[in-house]
């Protein structure tokens, strides 16, 4: 018969290995088994019923205070879309709106013209990649108090821009868009694309860094020249960052309250109202429950509007991309 | 990020134009003074003492390089009608992040634990549907959640912003951990279990230990969120339990008197200071958190 | 050591069977090798013989022990993986003894086992490192080693070899062989290379398709393969598959190769009772390569001669590889180093029928 190692071991560790038919052990272990079945769903349960209520419930009831008559209090009178249309009989929330549009769109259109740039530049084995990587994205760690705070200090009318340009001998010009009701709301846009285009610009150096080398070395043989092979090669397989950009810079811009406050305050009077801040002013500060619940659940419906297809398409099993 | 390999495609193409590299260096370093001088007014200004803020330019070295800008905004500054600097609200955000980022990262990770190695049956609507709480905009809560917080006494505390900043960032933890646990190797976690560990003995010996540089992600992301907030700061906070964030706005947009521009900046940079510090260390880490969120799941 | 006994096993995932009653009886001590394509199941069945997955029907009992609903860590197994999976964050020796110190053995009686076992397998040297600074081979005994020292009822290995290169997979094999022969372990190992199954194996249970093909030693799944699959799946170059039909005249049983013209006559040795109820029909005729172009001088009863023309050569060292056309039909031959054929020729070779094998042309099972 074979050498059996077994006979030099222990005898605990015998002991301990002994599972030959005894029932205790058996019904100890079954119940242990069933229970450590069940613990991976506990453990997950506090994140999930914290998720149910004070994501999706909370939802909820903000969607159903704006169907009430809610204004100082909340009161649960069903409205209809009362507050709906006080909200779009508003003023403020047609200049919030307008403003919104500006904003998104030169904030998303800004952001991805300087990212893709920076990137393509950054990418042409730049000496001081690392630390010029790494300074366009610093003003990300800010929090857009910081940054509003900073940029209404060099916008300021009278000592900001202004002031330097006059010192330097420049004394004809003038920069006081953050005082001028149509020129305020493009200050935001200013300090928000200096905050976010150094993060579009990874996107993009990140993606760029994805492209096959090969297909450059191919399209460089069939006599394309370096500006047609970024048109015509690079660029367009970029697309599924040109996409996440978007997505994100647009969720971002509807969010935006923070450095609206920090830069303007919404003002000068409510020129650069936007809807976040529109929401914040008319619950806190006026007392409108009802009206601030549906401004928020117009947000809401936008941002939701691009999320859900973008997340949808994403969380979807890939399909074979074919060439065409 | 720059392997060694890599190649421009002007490299990979062969041309390499002196005049191109002239033109591309200049636009790159025009672009470097545009993201630094926000930086470099902030603390040109915060050096200066008043009236050469008033009297010179933002890009003025100072004659007079002082700390008593600072000194006024840890120490005196008014803030509402309190007149004792931020001191205090920057020790409110420090104690706030410290816990929020604590609870949340852990309870990402257990998450992201559960849901890749101890799979059931819709395990992925339920990963879903946390998800969707990083995507919504805020503004849809705060009514609900101010009213809640009232009802338990958290309100105007730290403890009840803790509690928000947790709710709030699990979404964000438990997809960082689910997504670098999914590559986790499943052998081990099997290994660990014929070994005779079983549920929490494999997440504290096995996964954790090796989960360094997704708690760094992770820590780093939460920190930088939390400290930087102002909306839920000034939601559900006032007066002397609120963060510096809130702090902040209040000193800079209080039109009392003169407006003292340097306090107003070394507030700015007191409030920065933290976030932009972990940037310059942990920079590597704070890029992937970037990506990690933009990138599909 | 210990038996191990797989009953009616049966595996499926919503509507898709994985595996199909599975019956396979181990002995103590036997080396049972798992072979076949990917997705045939083999890695399934293991992961239930280990704990890791549960049964969809059937039984498993180790020894006397039904282990059906026990955990792991609780049915005395032991597992080494394809890739290791050694933990990183812990030494050599720390990895070795991870599974003593979840039992709780007391610290000095881990330190023993752990020298023990790192001097079996040569890696005393290696305790204080780190997974990461290990090579593939080592690894690999680290992995074994954390297995051996639990000294448990049955060892399962899963592709073990096939992360490493070949020259270290040839190594490995024989250190995995002489420790079962120095252990006298209970085995079940798992692999697609069929050479790793000839070589370790004491008994061999060939699986396609969720279902076991055959059960048996080495030199049965080889000399007596159960269907064409196991035929062609074992063995390398494959068994040749040969239409033919078997006739009687004579008083004699013939096999008659190929088609029309160029159909080969080859009177065949006393078969068994069974391939009577063929006569006159077609069967599939299995022979080897080996046994096509032997040598051997002795004629024995059961050597035929027959024409081929030679397609192909392929030397290889220690013998040459053969395509040849036999009856109008393509099939390889293992011939000698030093054979004095030439490409294009036409010659005559002797076959080797006793070791021929007969398989229904419609069920492809062997005829018995």
């Amino acid at each position: 018969m074979l050498l059996h190692n077994r006979a030099h071991a222990a005898t605990t560790l015998d002991d301990l290995n002994n599972s030959s038919g005894q029932s205790p052990t058996r019904k100890r272990s079954t119940f242990r088994n069933r229970f450590e079945a069940v613990l991976p769903k506990i453990v997950l349960s506090p994140t999930l019923i914290i998720t149910l209520i004070f994501v999706y419930g909370f939802i909820a009831w903000t969607t159903v205070l704006s169907f009430t008559r809610s204004r100082a209090f909340a009161n649960f009178h069903w409205a209809g879309l009362l507050q709906y249309g006080r909200v779009w009989e508003h003023p403020r929330w047609h200049v919030a709106i307008v403003n919104l549009g500006i904003y998104a769109s030169l904030y998303v259109v800004l952001c991805m013209a300087i990212g893709l740039g920076l990137a393509i530049l950054l990418d042409q084995r730049i000496r001081a990649e690392g630390g010029l990587r790494a300074l366009f994205l610093y003003p990300m760690a800010l929090s857009f108090i910081v940054t509003g705070t900073a940029w209404k200090w060099i916008l300021n009318p009278g000592l900001g821009l202004t002031k330097l340009f006059h010192d330097w001998g420049w004394t004809s010009f003038q920069f006081d868009w953050i005082i001028n009701d149509d020129m305020a709301i493009y200050t935001v846009v200013i300090a928000a694309v200096w905050q976010a285009s150094g993060f579009v610009m990874a996107m993009f150096l990140a993606g760029l860094r994805g492209i096959d080398q090969e297909q450059i070395k191919a399209a460089s043989i069939d006599g394309a020249r370096m500006p047609s092979i970024y048109r015509r090669v690079i660029i367009p397989q970029l697309r599924p960052v040109f996409v996440s950009a978007f997505v994100i810079l647009v969720h971002l811009a509807v969010k935006s309250y923070e450095l609206v406050i920090a830069l303007t305050g919404a003002g000068p009077g409510y020129s650069t109202e936007l809807p976040s801040t529109f929401m914040y002013s008319f619950t806190f500060t006026r007392n409108e429950l009802g009206m601030g619940a549906a401004s928020a659940v117009m947000m809401l419906c936008t941002v939701a509007a691009i999320m859900v297809p973008y997340l949808y398409s994403e969380m979807r099993p890939r399909r074979k991309s074919g060439g065409h | 990020m720059a392997t060694k390999t890599w190649d421009s495609p002007q490299m990979v193409v062969g041309k390499h134009n002196y005049v191109s590299r002239i033109v591309i260096y200049s636009m790159l370093a025009i672009a470097a003074v545009v993201y630094l001088v926000p930086l470099l007014v902030m603390l040109l200004t915060s050096f200066k003492p008043l009236p050469e803020v008033y009297s010179g330019n933002i890009l003025a070295l100072p004659h007079q390089w002082t700390l008593e800008a600072w000194e006024k905004a840890w120490g005196s500054a008014c803030v509402g009608l309190e007149c004792s600097g931020v001191k205090g609200f920057f020790w409110n955000s420090f104690r706030m992040v410290f816990s929020a980022v604590a609870i949340s990262t852990l309870l990402g990770a257990l998450n992201g634990y559960v849901l890749t190695k101890w799979r059931f049956k819709g395990d992925n609507t339920l990963f879903g549907l946390i998800l969707f709480g990083c995507f919504i905009p805020f503004q849809i809560v705060l009514i609900p959640m101010a009213s809640f917080l009232g009802k338990v006494g958290l309100a105007q505390s730290i403890s009840g912003l803790v509690f928000v900043h947790v709710v709030y960032g699990l979404c964000f933890t438990t997809l960082y951990f689910r997504n670098y646990y999914i590559a986790f190797p499943d052998e081990l976690v099997k290994a660990a279990m014929i070994d005779g560990a079983r549920f929490f003995r494999i997440f504290f010996r096995i996964l954790l230990p090796n989960s360094v540089p997704i708690i760094t992600v992770t820590v780093i992301w939460q920190f930088t969120n939390i400290w930087n907030d102002f909306l839920f700061g000034a939601s559900f906070t006032t007066g002397s339990s609120a963060p510096i964030t809130v702090a902040l706005n209040n000193i800079v947009n209080t039109s009392t008197g003169v407006k003292e521009y340097n306090v107003n900046m070394a507030t700015a940079m007191i409030a920065a200071l933290p976030t932009l510090l972990v940037y310059v260390i942990g920079g590597r880490y704070f890029v992937r958190g970037l990506m990690a969120g933009s990138v599909k799941g | 050591m210990s038996s191990l006994h797989v009953s009616n096993v049966r595996k499926a995932y919503g509507s898709t069977e994985i595996l199909k009653e599975i019956n396979i009886d181990v002995e103590d001590g036997d080396f049972l090798v798992l072979v076949g394509p990917s997705g045939c199941g083999k890695s399934t069945l293991l992961s239930l013989i280990a704990g890791l997955d549960t049964l969809s029907g059937g039984e498993i009992r180790i020894g006397n022990d039904k282990v059906n609903d026990l955990h792991p860590s609780e049915r005395d197994i032991a597992m080494v993986f394809q890739s290791y999976a050694l933990y990183p964050n812990m030494s050599v020796g720390q990895n070795i003894s991870f599974g003593l110190e979840m039992r709780k053995v007391s610290k000095p009686e881990r330190e023993k086992a752990v020298k023990d076992a790192a001097r079996l397998l040569q890696i005393e040297h290696l305790l204080d490192r780190r997974p990461g600074q290990l090579s593939g081979g080592q690894r690999q005994r680290v992995a074994m080693g954390r297995a051996l020292v639990r000294h448990p009822k049955i060892f399962l290995f899963d592709e073990p070899l096939s992360n490493l290169d070949a020259k270290l997979r040839v190594d490995m094999r024989t250190e995995i062989k002489k420790l079962h022969q120095r252990l006298g372990a209970t085995i079940v190992y798992v692999t697609h290379d069929q050479i790793e199954a000839m070589t370790l194996a004491t008994r061999i249970a060939v699986m396609k398709g969720g279902a076991l093909q055959q059960l048996g030693t080495p030199a049965e799944v080889y000399n007596t393969p159960a269907n064409t699959f196991v035929a062609t799946f074992m063995g390398s170059p494959s068994m040749n598959l040969i239409p033919a039909r078997i006739e009687r005249s004579n008083g004699a049983m013939h096999l008659l190769v190929g088609e029309g013209q160029k159909a080969i006559d080859l009177v065949l040795p006393p078969q068994p009772a069974a391939v009577e109820r063929y006569i006159g029909k077609k069967v599939i005729a299995g022979l080897r390569p080996e046994a096509i172009g032997v040598e051997n001088e002795r004629a024995t009863s059961t050597l035929r001669t027959v024409p081929v023309t030679i397609n192909v050569l392929e030397p290889t060292g220690p013998d040459t590889l053969a395509v040849l056309d036999l009856g109008g039909m393509e099939v390889s031959a293992r011939l000698g180093a030093d054979m004095p054929h030439a490409s294009g020729e036409r010659c005559e070779l002797r076959v080797d029928l006793s070791k021929l094998v007969l398989f229904d042309a419609d069920t492809e099972v062997r005829i018995h």
